[in-house]
């Protein structure tokens, strides 16, 4: 075990997967100088620019490219810096990747990574701090992750760089510095696995990505007040692993989702839609969501603080829900 | 000699040539048939007939090796079939019927035969540009033999990919030819009504993609300079090709193309390239009952076809949640 951040998770399993397979190479604007934040620091060292290549600003063509290279036997890793982006390449990911093995009767496989940093980091406003996990779990053909601990970066990225078919890669940028334990060895995540962060009787929060540590927060408050949270962690929303889920809530009775992204029409709403389905009767409180309000986000942090789910907005929910 | 004049008769390559009227021929009784049987309502959705346009096709796949890659468009028949595809797989293809090239997932559209190089049509006009840059990326990265052909039509040259792949394969100096076929319009609208500047070659060239402009209904003139940036692009230039063409049927089938007059058809019809070839084969000499065996053959091979993939089955129903990705339930019930 050792510690390290998030963000050296990540370069870790990069390089390692690099070393592993010849056929495995990253892809996008200013990677030789190490990426836009640092991801991949000194890897152009190592591997070389055909490997760890620069590309143009051209999002759509750094997409497509992949797709091309990745149906003619080489592993890219795509990087779009933010999820925002990405939307320039939403064709080459949406109508291209996803849909080749299919549409072409299983003749192709698009292995490719990319990665999209979502969230709200440093006052960065409207174009650079979206979560845009939900539009991708809504695609067939897509894997997406959402990894929220330095050990699971490095362990899903390691899987995405192995997965046959297209995944969707979301690091949270404002985890990007947080330390914690990294198993040793070659530690590949299983996709479609939650993880449980605490246990807890009275009532089960599902989150993802930087809103599990908020959730843990609020948690810990409750904890205090005698309120026992289970807490689970999706870590991936296609597969989403809906077992551990319902086998959580049936024993609690009670479902609250944590998202940073827009409620409306997020990925929560699938989650609360599934438990609601299958789980009615096991209910002790109406499943609850919490997530942003459907505006787009502010550079002021007063106005910025209007979409960010607090660990104080979290408590308060459960509470409510704890009571019914 | 220039580009866009064929060679003269006296020294034409006549097994070369006979082998290419044989392609184009084969393509437009293929075609032929799928828009009967588009009529008839065996091919379901749209299909886009290249008619007209079958020298390019066979003049630069000709050119060729099996395991060069070449990427489409929507207008595909005739690229697919002249890189090696089966006819009878891509008439079950289009039919929507079991042993299609893409067991019917994909149609006409999506007309791809992985075994042949034909990394696929697209349903996307110009979407196929940067994906073809990245297959002509891959081939250098793994330092293989291999190039890839980009076709799309004058249409694409107005979408953001046809400035980001020429940049892409420039810059990365790629195996890659680039080829414009020039049909003049865009689905239903005249291409130059909707395009600034100069068109596709003067593009090419402000982004360093040197180009050359070739008579497209001239399938030596096709055949020799194909040839040449072809291999050109092969040793890691990247090149661009305009081949002036003209689209005789309408967008799709069931377009009638009222949007262009009558005489100009007919007289684009006086400028067929399959006719074209003809009379080039003829003046050096081959036989006319040769070159009638040949068009018989190739219609009914396709009629043939047709009437295959019309007895053919339907793909098995659970096909239809096969092929989505190795994890996750497609039925939702997973996880």
């Amino acid at each position: 075990m050792a510690v390290m951040t998030y963000i050296d998770a990540s370069r870790q399993a990069v390089a390692e997967e690099m070393r592993r397979d010849p056929m495995v190479w990253a892809v996008g604007e200013d990677l030789g100088r190490g990426g836009v934040f640092g991801q991949y620091k000194g890897l152009v060292d190592e591997f070389g620019p055909d490997r760890i290549s620069d590309a143009p600003i051209s999002e759509s063509c750094i997409m497509g490219a992949a797709v091309g290279a990745a149906m003619t036997g080489t592993r890219p890793i795509v990087e779009m810096r933010f999820s925002d982006f990405a939307l320039c390449a939403v064709d080459e990911l949406v109508n291209q990747a996803a849909k080749a093995r299919y549409m072409f009767g299983g003749q192709t496989r698009v292995p490719l990574v990319v990665r999209e940093p979502i969230g709200m980091w440093r006052s960065s406003a409207a174009q650079h701090s979206q979560s845009l996990e939900a539009w991708y779990a809504h695609i067939p053909g897509l894997v997406v992750a959402v990894p929220s601990t330095p050990a699971d970066n490095r362990a899903l990225l390691k899987a995405a760089i192995r997965c046959d078919d297209p995944v969707v890669f979301m690091e949270h940028k404002n985890l990007w510095a947080l330390g914690g334990d990294v198993p040793d060895g070659d530690d590949v995540a299983e996709f479609g696995k939650a993880r449980a962060v605490r246990e807890g009787k009275d009532l089960t929060i599902v989150s993802w990505s930087a809103a599990v540590h908020t959730a843990t927060e609020a948690a810990t408050t409750l904890a205090g007040e005698g309120i026992e949270a289970e807490v689970l962690d999706l870590r991936t929303l296609w597969p989403w692993d809906k077992d551990a889920v319902l086998a959580s809530v049936e024993r609690t009775g009670r479902l609250l989702v944590v998202q940073e992204a827009v409620s409306v029409a997020g990925f929560g709403a699938e989650v609360a839609a599934t438990v609601a389905e299958n789980l009615h009767p096991a209910l002790k409180a109406p499943v609850k969501r919490l997530g942003a309000p459907r505006i787009p986000i502010s550079y002021a942090p007063v106005l910025e603080d209007q979409v960010r789910i607090t660990a104080d907005a979290i408590a308060a929910a459960a509470r409510g829900l704890v009571k019914t | 000699m220039p580009a866009g004049q064929s060679s003269s008769a006296s020294n034409l390559d006549r097994e070369r040539y006979v082998a290419r009227f044989r392609e184009m021929c084969r393509i437009r009784e293929f075609e032929t048939a799928a828009i009967a049987a588009s009529n008839e309502k065996l091919v379901l959705g749209a299909i886009h007939p290249s008619i007209g346009q079958e020298a390019v096709a066979a003049g630069v796949c000709g050119n060729l090796r099996r395991d060069d890659i070449i990427l489409s468009t929507h207008r595909g028949h005739g690229h697919t079939m002249a890189k090696g595809a089966d006819a009878l797989a891509m008439m079950r293809e289009l039919f929507g019927r079991a042993g299609g090239t893409s067991q019917g997932k994909g149609g006409s559209m999506h007309i791809a035969d992985f075994s042949v190089g034909m990394l696929g049509a697209n349903g996307v006009v110009a979407a196929n540009i940067n994906i073809a840059a990245g297959a002509a990326h891959a081939i250098k990265l793994k330092g293989e033999d291999k190039v890839v052909v980009c076709f799309f039509g004058d249409g694409a040259i107005n979408r953001g990919p046809f400035l980001e792949g020429l940049n892409w394969a420039g810059v990365f100096k790629l195996p890659i030819l680039f080829v414009c076929e020039d049909n003049g319009f865009a689905a239903t609208t005249r291409t130059k009504a909707m395009t600034s500047g100069d068109g596709p070659a003067a593009r090419a060239d402000s982004i360093g993609i040197k180009s050359e402009t070739v008579d497209g209904n001239d399938i030596a003139a096709v055949d020799e300079i194909a040839s040449e940036l072809i291999d050109e692009a092969r040793r890691g230039t990247p090149r661009f090709l305009v081949a002036r063409t003209y689209r005789l049927t309408g967008h799709t089938s069931s377009d009638p193309a009222p949007y262009r007059p009558a005489d100009e058809v007919k007289e684009r019809w006086l400028n067929d390239p399959i006719e074209n070839c003809r009379q080039m084969l003829l003046t050096a000499g081959v036989d006319e009952s040769e070159l009638s065996a040949i068009a018989e053959a190739a219609a009914k091979e396709m009629k043939d076809a047709y009437e295959t993939a019309k007895a053919s089955d339907w793909p098995e129903k659970d096909l239809a949640y096969v092929d989505v990705q190795d994890i996750g339930d497609p039925r939702g019930g997973a996880f």
